[in-house]
């Protein structure tokens, strides 16, 4: 009987076990299953990222050169025919000399300047070759006239000389150069003409037309008739502006906010609803405060259109429940300790807060403020709807100029109809506009640590 | 120039004030026997406040009605039948040839007689108002100085004055934040009503055809049905969620059950890169990468997807939300005490078991209100949808073709240069309000969750 027990009690534990063990085969083999799913997120998220970073270095690093064509430009006094430059007459107030500077220069830009370089070109190009007038100058970018005529403006002198100029090759024979476009495509389907392609090649040959670092896309400002030459220098000062503004206007305003919210403010119904309200503006979509600078700054207050300075009050709004919430976050993290030895000390609430506890923050208030700014630094919508989708170009003097921004500039240069052209210059602008950003980290990360450390 | 001088003027004359007040209160202070209840600071403070605020009122004063003080004095410059004679624009470019005569550049071709006299002077008329603005403004904070400066005792309360001025001034600062939400609702709710009396509200809210007519006219407005654009954005959102939520949520999962220290510590930071990176950047990468793929690939198993989908723009949106959801929900898994980790253990049961038996259950509540929080961010992102989306507002239910959500709709409408006159417009407003409304009631309702789960484990 008790054997008998024994043994089916043996016999139970040993199906058990084997129940057990059958099982955690199992349970084990779901374990690393689980696992295997949790890193391939992990895998997933960073190849996403790889992912993004090769394709927009990839595609952006070419705009980064440009095709230059060097020529021997001939100032014909037969083509160039005209009066001297004024000179200024004793007496002659300030407007009437500009009157007539601007007169010789409007007589200057009357003349025809495509033939000096279309005269070039056809030196340039090897001896006896057959191409019309429109042909050989769809080669160099239309500005290349404008070019030449300002260094005449600059040196009236020049007249009957011969001098060196690189001009920039035309958005479509880089597009060539470079194979943007498909070579084996039939002529009607090309941008330029067979005679022009052949010459563009043959030029390529002779060292005519070379490849150099491309640094009028950081000095020029955005142009439409000569994309070859358009550059990001009016939308960066247009940001910089906005940043300025933001920086300005945020940071004294959502700090001085969040120092009385959390250290003044009485304990309030209103102050309960101001706290559940910047929650809440934190996470309103951007493009509801562009519909707030619509109608407010633009339409009731006349500020001027797709200004920096109406860009920068929509983005400052934009950033001060960011700015808000970090340096409340910050003040709560103070030690009471250091609270009550300055009141201990006799400190008023006010010199305890202005005097101890915020110097304490500031660390945590510079991180917030670098990222809050390069947030406001690529948000794009709500600039759209304050009218900086017009093309502007310009370096805006003042933050009430007309001015685009970098990201509106990508966003613009996205849509152009020369895609070919206009992609790889495009991710050269996302380039830039990341570049400033990982700085904008890069130096929060560091100021962080540093001051953290010494703190 | 002008107003470079005043500042500058200014300036010294608050340090001025504030050197009076200071030395003031250490005169007081080198008696015998006398406690100065308030540190000079604080009196020089005071005295500075008192002289700043006349002054700079009645600087103020003088910005706001100055500008039209001169254009009338220029107009009764001009002899009466010469304003008779010219009509608005003329009278414009008079007034503006007069002032560059004033300011001494002149003007090209010939000076009328009336001109150069007007240009005289006006520009003794700038000369005297300026002085005599100045000259106000100094007074005033002089006066106010000296008065201050009068009311400085050993007993004076200087220092309660200026930290009452202080409060003020955050609590203002405070208001800034109340303010833009009485504005963004203000102005959202007014444009919109403008909108409600061109287009009935019904029409909007339920009509399935959003056809604007951008050239018509009253009484051919075109069709500004919301439908279409909710349905676009509801589906877009949910292939983000889909692409997001199993991504972010196993890899916070990983990161913050299973990995290495040092793989966290490298691989939390660069997914955290993801959100920093500007919706137009990501716009662009769906519109000239992941567009074309994704064509690519349809076309090889015989599936006809269109280059820029909600697809498309459901899938880039879902990356870019991936970090959002990873760091919400990291938070949330780590809020779950220990103790219920340690009991699931100690019962025997594996990781991956504890983890979605125990610790999911537990966390459920705050994780779907990281969800929601991400959801309110998916409907409100406008970039990547205006880019890569196809712009096609069709009421339609295959995310292989290109749609139309409301934020594409309001930057479509609404392009900064119009005088909101029309329905054409002002249906950005209408749009603006539902987004707003909708991400509102996510957000509160998240908040809500959150906060409810937060309280649960403290």
């Amino acid at each position: 009987m008790a054997t008998d027990t024994l043994s089916t009690g043996h016999q139970a534990s040993v199906e058990r076990t084997r129940v057990i063990r059958a099982s955690l085969q199992k349970r084990h083999l779901s374990e690393a299953i689980f696992k295997g799913l949790g890193l391939t997120a992990i895998i997933l998220a960073l190849g996403f990222v790889a992912l993004l970073f090769t394709d927009i270095v990839r595609k952006g690093v070419p705009a980064f050169t440009q095709s230059n064509l060097h020529l021997s430009v001939t100032f014909d006094p037969a083509i160039i025919g005209t009066d001297p430059a004024p000179v200024r007459a004793d007496g002659q107030s300030d407007a009437d000399f500009q009157a007539a500077n601007l007169k010789w220069q409007r007589d200057l830009a009357m003349l025809n300047w495509n033939k000096v370089i279309e005269a070039s070109l056809r030196a340039a190009a090897p001896a006896g070759f057959e191409i019309d007038t429109k042909d050989i100058l769809s080669i160099a970018e239309t500005d290349a006239r404008h070019e030449v005529r300002e260094m005449f403006v600059a040196d009236p002198t020049l007249l009957g000389k011969t001098v060196e100029v690189d001009v920039l090759a035309s958005a479509n024979a880089v597009n060539w150069i470079r194979g943007n476009i498909d070579r084996s495509l039939p002529d009607t389907q090309q941008q330029l003409t067979a005679p022009a392609r052949a010459l563009i090649d043959a030029l390529v040959a002779d060292g005519h037309i070379s490849n150099g670092f491309s640094w009028s896309i950081f000095t020029n400002v955005d142009s439409r008739a000569a994309p070859a030459s358009a550059g990001l220098l009016g939308a960066f000062v247009g940001t910089l502006w906005m940043m300025l503004i933001v920086i300005a206007l945020a940071v004294p305003i959502g700090v001085a906010a969040a120092v009385y919210l959390e250290e003044f403010a009485p304990k309030s119904r209103l102050t309960d609803l101001i706290e559940v309200n910047i929650n809440n503006l934190a996470a309103v979509p951007s493009i509801v405060f562009g519909l707030l600078g619509a109608a407010a700054f633009i339409n009731y207050l006349h500020l001027p259109i797709s200004a920096p300075i109406v860009g920068g009050l929509v983005l400052t709004l934009m950033t001060l429940p960011t700015i808000i919430i970090a340096t409340r976050g910050a003040l709560l993290g103070v030690s009471p300790a250091l609270r009550q030895a300055a009141l201990g000390m006799g400190a008023s609430k006010t010199q305890m807060v202005f005097h101890h506890v915020l110097p304490v923050t500031f660390p945590s208030i510079l991180t917030a403020t670098i990222l809050g700014v390069a947030h406001a630094l690529g948000e794009t919508a709500p600039l759209l709807l304050i009218g900086m989708k017009a093309f502007v170009a310009a370096v805006p003097a003042t933050p009430f100029d007309q001015a685009t921004a970098l990201p509106v500039q990508i966003y613009l240069w996205q849509g152009n109809e020369n895609r070919n052209f206009f992609e790889p210059r495009t991710a050269a602008a996302i380039m830039v506009l990341l570049v400033v950003m990982i700085m904008l980290n890069g130096v929060a990360i560091y100021l962080r640590s540093r001051l953290e450390k010494r703190a | 120039m002008n107003s470079l001088i005043i500042a500058g003027l200014l300036l010294v004359l608050l340090g001025l004030a504030y050197q009076s007040g200071w030395s003031r209160s250490r005169g007081l202070a080198t008696a015998d026997g006398v406690k100065v209840h308030s540190r000079p600071q604080y009196h020089g403070s005071y005295v500075a406040i008192w002289t700043l605020v006349p002054a700079l009122l009645i600087l103020g004063l003088w910005a706001w009605l100055g500008g039209g003080l001169t254009h009338s004095f220029i107009i009764s410059q001009i002899p009466a039948e010469t304003v008779q004679s010219l009509d608005q624009v003329g009278l414009n470019a008079t007034i503006a040839r007069i002032q560059s005569i004033a300011s001494g550049y002149g003007v090209a071709g010939e000076v009328l007689p009336y001109e150069q006299t007007a240009g005289d002077s006006l520009r003794s008329f700038n000369t005297i108002t300026f002085l005599l603005v100045a000259g106000a403004a100094a007074v005033a904070g002089i006066v106010a100085l000296l008065y201050a400066r009068s009311r400085i005792t050993a007993r004076h309360r200087a220092r309660n004055a200026v930290e009452r001025v202080i409060n003020i001034a955050l609590l203002a600062c405070s208001a800034v934040a109340i303010l833009t939400t009485v504005g963004i609702v203000a102005s959202l709710v007014t444009e919109a009503y403008r909108f409600f009396t061109f287009i009935p509200p019904q029409d909007f809210f339920f009509g399935t055809v959003w056809n604007p007519n951008n050239a018509g006219s009253a009484g051919n407005w075109g069709s500004y049905g919301l439908l279409p654009l909710l349905v676009g954005t509801l589906m877009i959102t949910a292939i983000a969620m889909l692409v997001a939520v199993p991504v972010g949520l196993m890899a916070a999962i990983y990161l913050s059950q299973y990995a290495h220290r040092n793989l966290r510590a490298v691989a939390k930071p660069i997914i955290e890169i993801l959100a920093g990176i500007p919706t137009i950047v990501f716009g662009f990468f769906a519109l000239v990468t992941v567009g074309p793929f994704l064509r690519d690939a349809g076309n090889l198993i015989g599936l006809s997807i269109n280059a820029t989908s909600a697809l498309t723009a459901g899938i880039v949106m879902g990356i870019m939300i991936i970090p959002f959801v990873s760091s919400l929900s990291d938070d949330i898994l780590n809020q779950v005490p220990r103790t219920l980790r340690d009991g699931a253990y100690g019962l025997g049961a594996t990781k991956s078991e504890t983890i979605r038996n125990v610790l999911l259950p537990a966390a459920l509540p705050g994780i779907v209100g990281a969800f929601l929080l991400a959801v309110s961010r998916a409907v409100g992102e406008t970039m990547i949808v205006v880019l890569a989306a196809g712009n096609s507002p069709v009421l339609r239910g295959n995310p292989f073709e290109p749609v139309a959500t409301i934020t594409v709709s309001i930057v479509n409408q609404l392009t900064g240069d119009t005088d909101f006159a029309g329905p054409q417009s002002l249906v950005g407003f209408a749009l603006g309000l539902t987004l707003f409304v909708i991400t509102l009631c996510l957000n509160i309702f998240a908040l809500y969750i959150v906060r409810r789960f937060r309280e649960q484990y403290e």
